[in-house]
């Protein structure tokens, strides 16, 4: 194995913890933001498509290339924007952690 | 890669990071998405001026970007909230075909013989990336009704399925070890969007937010094994970060609706036959209705109100109608309260945001856990457009696909009135005994027009 398939693999590792560590503490109401927003980062798949499309000269990487941009940033524009449109309605709410106590009232 | 796009990169799966830490909590979650934002615009940045463009690429890129900016913002602003989670599915769809088309693409450009360390990550992302392709616009398909909700099921499929898997297996094998017929990459999409297609046929609708959820952890790994490829940092961080969190996320909802996710995926196979033929018995039972003044006269001298608000009051966009019902009888005194079951609505969380845009005050939504108990004071529990998540068949009746999801506990109260358009079952397409149940009252209608008439009629008691 050469290096840089080696360095690539720690990466993977590594985000495969990071991953599951960063969201273990989610409450079920925001499940569905997180979904869509964890949806909209993996839009990087944009900079891959870049990658492809703009040095391409055969017709068919021509074609491959700009199918994945157009499909690659309407994941990430479209999933970012639409999960800020969720979150807004979040917006100057008190914390679920405050309810428990302001139910008892 | 230079110094410059590393350390770029690396900024950016710190955003990334930071954002998806910000995300899982409600105070900090809008900035989680702009914090991620922020790395996206990062990476995306520093990639842009390493890129070498032919006229023809720089023409396409131009092109593209314009169009997928469009749709994506055109679709993210328009959706109607009840429809959020469809439209996720088709982002994600997205995400999922763009990383299949750029390792097609990769393949092409490593000629006929590959390096096995290339062509590995790109076959796999071909195979994930078109599944969750295709099994992300079936999702939209179920969610917006173009087609039935209900488990798709025939005699033979899971061999149907299993031959599917095995041929993909064959072509996978066939181009890496072969990997001279050009068209090979072409074919092994086409196997995996059949796969995707017929992987997400048998799931009922109501789970679809599961089904949604994995895909989106599938198209990170895509996009991860798209990153070993082309050799780029951004990618694998980025994809790896969905792939990981996504498949928890998919396991806490599985979790939230008391079902294992093998039972979700492959629950409907054997299953669900069994149920219909038992509600198909029960045809013709009859079910007790009221006037809209009676109804009111009985809301209006109650104690306590629940509210158990559903997907049909989303769909009727009745959420300011229930919170004016509501506030008028607090008004009487009567005591009100919402109870949200951890999958009302269609997603985990749907319901909470639907309500907080009714202004609904924060104090009135009660999670399951901590409204169950209260069920058995309640004078009066008014159902709105939900309907699985009170069956008591998720108690009682072990064949029911729904059996052991927790479910509220309106069968206890005194009174019970549901608010539906018609006998119709809910999502999950079963039966719910606690319609025929003596203490039932059904009010058929759109769920906003019986509750304004309700206003009325409160009002005028």
């Amino acid at each position: 194995m050469n290096n840089d398939l080696l360095n690539e693999l720690t990466f993977f590792v590594l985000a495969v913890f990071v991953g599951i560590e960063v969201i273990s503490k989610v409450p079920t109401m925001l499940h569905t933001p997180l979904m869509s927003g964890t949806n909209a980062i993996h839009g990087i798949i944009l900079v891959g498509a870049l990658l492809i499309a703009a040095g391409a000269k055969s017709p068919v990487t021509l074609i491959l290339g700009f199918l994945a941009v157009v499909l690659a940033t309407t994941n990430v524009v479209g999933g970012f924007v639409v999960t800020d449109r969720m979150l807004e309605m979040f917006k100057g709410r008190q914390t679920p952690s405050k309810t428990p106590e302001a139910a008892k009232k | 890669m230079s110094t410059i796009l590393t350390l770029a990169y690396l900024l950016a799966a710190v955003l990334f990071i930071l954002g998806l830490k910000q995300l899982s909590s409600p105070r900090t979650a809008r900035n989680g998405n702009y914090t991620a934002g922020v790395g996206m615009v990062i990476a995306l940045g520093a990639t842009v001026p390493q890129l070498r463009f032919t006229t023809a690429g720089a023409i396409i890129v131009l092109v593209g970007v314009v169009i997928g900016a469009g749709v994506g913002t055109f679709g993210a602003r328009q959706v109607k909230m009840t429809a959020i989670p469809q439209m996720v599915a088709l982002f994600n769809g997205a995400g999922g075909g763009a990383a299949a088309l750029v390792a097609v693409a990769e393949l092409i450009k490593f000629g006929p013989h590959p390096a096995f360390a290339e062509a590995l990550p790109s076959v796999f992302s071909i195979v994930v990336g078109s599944v969750s392709f295709a099994g992300s616009l079936v999702a939209f398909a179920k969610l917006q009704e173009l087609m039935t909700g209900t488990p798709i099921t025939y005699p033979g499929q899971q061999l149907v399925n299993g031959l599917l898997a095995v041929a993909i297996i064959g072509f996978v094998i066939a181009v890496l070890a072969i990997a001279s017929i050009p068209f090979s990459f072409l074919s092994l999409m086409l196997l995996a969007l059949i796969l995707g297609v017929a992987f997400v046929l048998p799931i009922g609708g109501a789970d679809m937010p599961v089904v949604i959820s994995l895909l989106n952890a599938f198209t990170g790994l895509a996009v991860a094994a798209s990153g070993f490829t082309l050799n780029n940092f951004a990618l694998i961080v980025a994809g790896t970060l969905v792939g990981a969190s996504g498949s928890l996320l998919t396991k806490l909802m599985s979790d939230a609706m008391g079902r294992s996710l093998g039972n979700v995926l492959f629950g409907a196979f054997g299953q669900v036959r069994t149920t219909a033929g038992a509600a198909a018995g029960k045809e013709g039972r009859s079910v007790r209705t009221a006037s809209i003044e009676d109804l009111a006269t009985l809301l209006a001298y109650s104690r306590r109100v629940i509210i158990v608000p559903g997907y049909g009051l989303a769909v009727a966009q009745a959420q300011h109608a229930a919170r004016e019902l509501a506030d008028l009888l607090e008004k009487r005194g009567v005591e009100v309260n919402y109870a949200i079951h951890p999958v009302a609505g269609r997603m985990p969380g749907h319901m909470n945001v639907l309500l907080a845009e009714a202004n609904v005050p924060y104090e009135q939504l009660k999670e399951m856990d901590e409204i169950n108990d209260e069920f058995k004071d309640a004078d009066v529990v008014l159902v709105v457009g939900a309907n699985d998540v009170v069956n008591p068949a998720a108690r009682t009746s072990p064949g029911s696909p729904i059996y052991g999801m927790p479910i509220l506990n309106a069968d206890q109260a005194k009174n019970i009135v549901f608010l539906k358009r018609s006998m119709r079952p809910g999502f999950a397409g079963i039966d719910n005994d606690l319609l025929y149940d003596p203490k039932t009252i059904m009010l058929f209608g759109d769920a906003k027009d019986s509750l304004t008439k309700l206003v009325a009629a409160v009002k005028a008691a």
